[in-house]
């Protein structure tokens, strides 16, 4: 017998003494960054950027298939409690000695993650992770010339880049209110004062905001730059419209920073997505009779909110609890859905179902 | 259904300002809900599974007779933990708010022969739903026993004391019997439908693994210690089933506890629904360590209004929901485990015996009571 077939037989016999649990549910309690554990990671140091921003450095588990410069990752961490997953991009180089990762995290305002990594991320705290994902990377064969257009915490995933390649001319165009917004400044400067970056640092406070159009001015070549572009909305439909007027819409890539802040409505539309129906739902109408009414094959119980035997998967959009009128919103991830009760949930905005 | 109706006394108007209230009661705690709460229960899965290991350890070696007292101990103790302050509670979705996987009504499974899904079905949405309403609430007696006066007797009903003890000794064999509804698919036509089959077939399994793992494997890992670790989980798992059916007894047999019929809860408000869960339920009172065992159904008539809240929060809860029982004069049927256990089991004795004045019945009444 193999080595492998032992060790599956091994396991095996060890599942039959531990049911109704894992042998994993065991070895979680003493190694939860073990290979073959489901991905996590631990916060081993957390430091401060900015007055709002600060990077976490995060040794991944033995599962972490390393990243590439430019690439995000989601991680779920438990603020008051509960699991709540966000993605941010990394920020550390690939080639990091120690292993470690580091992400660069800016608080928003009402931003529950953001704030808590921010504020109150404390070493020694075992984190999920999800592979590293993501299309915003150099390519294999590096551009001759760079142009990084950022602003605000914009900047991160070009930091990513440029502390992974080196490469011979890189332009960076970045915009912050300022000068003491300005995340990785130190970094920038030691780069500039290194020869491998030319820096337009720009405090839109006392400079204005960038105007794309008038982008010639700050680098003449911009044209002829392979350009990546990361920043709120406003700036990167400006540089891709800029971009298609000089039909060079190939040179221009963009990271959009997914919003999390759902606008939570009175009722809307309703989607179950295996079943593949939309329909429209009030506020007040329970998902549960949304979905029955619709035809859809729905779990149910109580249909009072206490015996949990209707929960679904709510894959996007909010949903309000219909005693206390509590929002619920579904998480930014492919893996980690929220469930709802649905006998006691209306729809607040449009949303999806996985039934 | 007793003769004097101990909420008569109140309006319809103050039964809804009484949900109110609870409802307030449940928005508190709701809004207070976070991380200490989240470390509770993480701290309780991770000593169980200490618990149950280190037991399970010792127990190899439980040729030694200190070796099989601590380790039977350790492992009766790891057992009840995992039954009800931790499975219990999870299954009724009290941890679901965490939005943790592992945590979690839908995917936790317990040391227990009745699967978890079939569990929730007969407790959370019977049980819990229809409380105390004969005809409905198969917890009531577990269908083979006579709990109120107003249900027929029938000389059956003479052994059903001894149907007690034996259901005490083997509970968790009788929760999945009922969690079937065996009594009525047995029943030739229903035999052999196939979603009974199907559940059926999914407790065979979780029969299987159980006694595999307590019955086969720990044994057979201990060696020479082969029969007394045998021993050791059989009394580990008969201390288990004699202390829940202990507590849960508790909860809705005691004297003074109410029970209601089919026809009450028709067009029941939200009001009316927690009132019969204050009338249908009673406490155990006690120290911290017997709330904790108890899985905190200790508090069980804070557990049946509120169901999902997490069981740690109990404790504070009973102060508030004691002092709405003073203030609308209702009874808070509460005492220590011992009384409550004797109060039960005289219930159960007394009523294997036919009522000693027959009660008269309207003839529609005694229709909706065959139904049942």
């Amino acid at each position: 017998m193999t080595s492998a077939a032992l060790r599956s037989r091994a396991w095996k016999l060890l599942e039959l003494v531990t049911t109704p649990l894992l042998p994993s549910d065991y070895l979680d309690l003493v190694s939860p960054l073990r290979a073959g554990a489901d991905l996590r990671g631990r916060i081993e140091a957390v430091h401060r950027e900015t007055a709002d921003a600060a990077t976490i450095v995060i040794r991944p588990g033995k599962g972490w298939r390393g990243h590439v410069a430019g690439q995000y990752i989601r991680i779920g961490i438990d603020v008051d409690g509960v699991r709540l997953w966000r993605a941010y991009s990394v920020t550390s180089p690939t080639n990091r000695a120690d292993g470690r990762i580091t992400i660069t995290v800016k608080a928003i305002p009402g931003g529950k993650v953001s704030n808590h990594l921010v504020r109150h991320a404390k070493p020694g705290t075992i984190i999920q992770l999800d592979q590293a994902t993501g299309e915003f990377v150099l390519p294999a064969t590096k551009p001759a010339k760079v142009l990084y257009l950022t602003a605000g915490s914009g900047i991160t995933p070009a930091m990513g880049m440029l502390r992974d390649a080196k490469l011979t001319d890189v332009v960076m165009v970045h915009s912050a209110p300022r000068k003491e917004d300005v995340i990785f400044r130190n970094d920038l400067h030691d780069l500039v004062a290194d020869k491998s970056l030319t820096l337009v640092e720009l405090h839109t406070d006392t400079d204005g905001m960038l105007d794309v159009a008038e982008l010639h001015r700050l680098v003449p070549d911009w044209a002829e730059r392979e350009t990546w572009a990361c920043g709120p909305t406003g700036l990167l439909d400006a540089a891709e419209a800029h971009w298609a007027e000089h039909g060079i819409a190939e040179k221009l890539h963009t990271e959009r920073f997914r919003p999390t802040v759902v606008v939570a409505g009175e009722g809307g539309e309703v989607t179950f997505g295996k079943t593949g129906k939309t329909v429209a739902a009030d506020g007040a109408t329970p998902l549960l009779n949304v979905g029955e009414e619709a035809g859809v094959l729905m779990p149910s119980g109580c249909r009072m909110g206490i015996c949990f035997g209707c929960v679904t998967p709510l894959k996007s959009g909010a949903v309000r609890d219909l005693r206390t009128g509590e929002i619920t919103q579904a998480e930014d991830s492919p893996t980690a859905h929220v469930l709802v009760q649905t006998c006691v949930s209306a729809a607040a905005g449009p949303c999806e179902l996985e039934r | 259904m007793t003769a004097i109706d101990p909420t008569a006394h109140l309006t319809a108007e103050q039964i809804e300002e009484l949900g109110r209230e609870l409802d307030a009661i449940r928005d508190e705690i709701i809004a207070s809900r976070g991380e200490k709460d989240a470390a509770y229960i993480r701290k309780v899965i991770s000593a169980q599974r200490k618990l149950e290991l280190t037991s399970r350890g010792i127990l190899l070696f439980s040729f030694f007779p200190p070796a099989w007292i601590i380790g039977t101990a350790g492992l009766s103790v790891a057992k009840i933990m995992d039954n009800m302050e931790i499975g219990h509670n999870i299954l009724h979705g009290q941890w679901d708010w965490m939005r943790d996987p592992k945590i979690h009504s839908t995917t936790w499974e317990w040391d227990h022969v009745s699967p978890a899904d079939q569990w929730k079905h007969s407790h959370n949405e019977l049980h819990h739903t229809y409380t105390n309403v004969i005809g409905k609430d198969n917890d009531l007696g577990y269908g083979i026993m006579r709990v109120d006066e107003d249900q027929k007797w029938h000389p059956i009903h003479l052994g059903q004391p001894v149907w007690n003890f034996i259901n005490a000794c083997f509970f968790e064999y009788g929760i999945a019997a009922y969690d079937l509804e065996l009594g009525k698919n047995l029943h030739k036509r229903r035999r052999k439908n196939p979603e009974f089959r199907a559940r059926a077939k999914a407790v065979g399994r979780k029969i299987r693994k159980q006694v595999l793992k307590d019955y086969v494997i720990h044994p057979l890992l201990s060696g020479p210690s082969f029969l007394t670790t045998l021993a050791a989980t059989f009394t580990a798992n008969l201390i288990r089933n004699l202390w829940s059916h202990s507590v849960i007894m508790c909860g809705h047999f005691p004297e003074g506890v109410q029970v209601f019929e089919r026809r009450s809860i028709k067009g029941e408000t939200r009001g009316q629904w927690y009132l019969r869960q204050m009338m249908g339920s009673a406490n155990i009172s006690g120290s911290k360590a017997m709330h904790f065992m108890t899985g905190n159904l200790s508090h069980q008539i804070e557990h049946h209004l509120f169901p999902d809240l997490p069981s740690n929060r109990y404790a504070e809860v009973a102060v508030k929901v004691r002092a709405l029982f003073e203030k609308y004069e209702l009874e808070y049927v509460t005492g220590p485990l011992p009384k409550q256990v004797f109060s039960a089991w005289r219930k159960v004795f007394r009523l294997s015996l036919p009522n000693k004045k027959p009660k008269v019945k309207t003839p529609d009444r005694e229709k909706e009571l065959v139904a049942a």
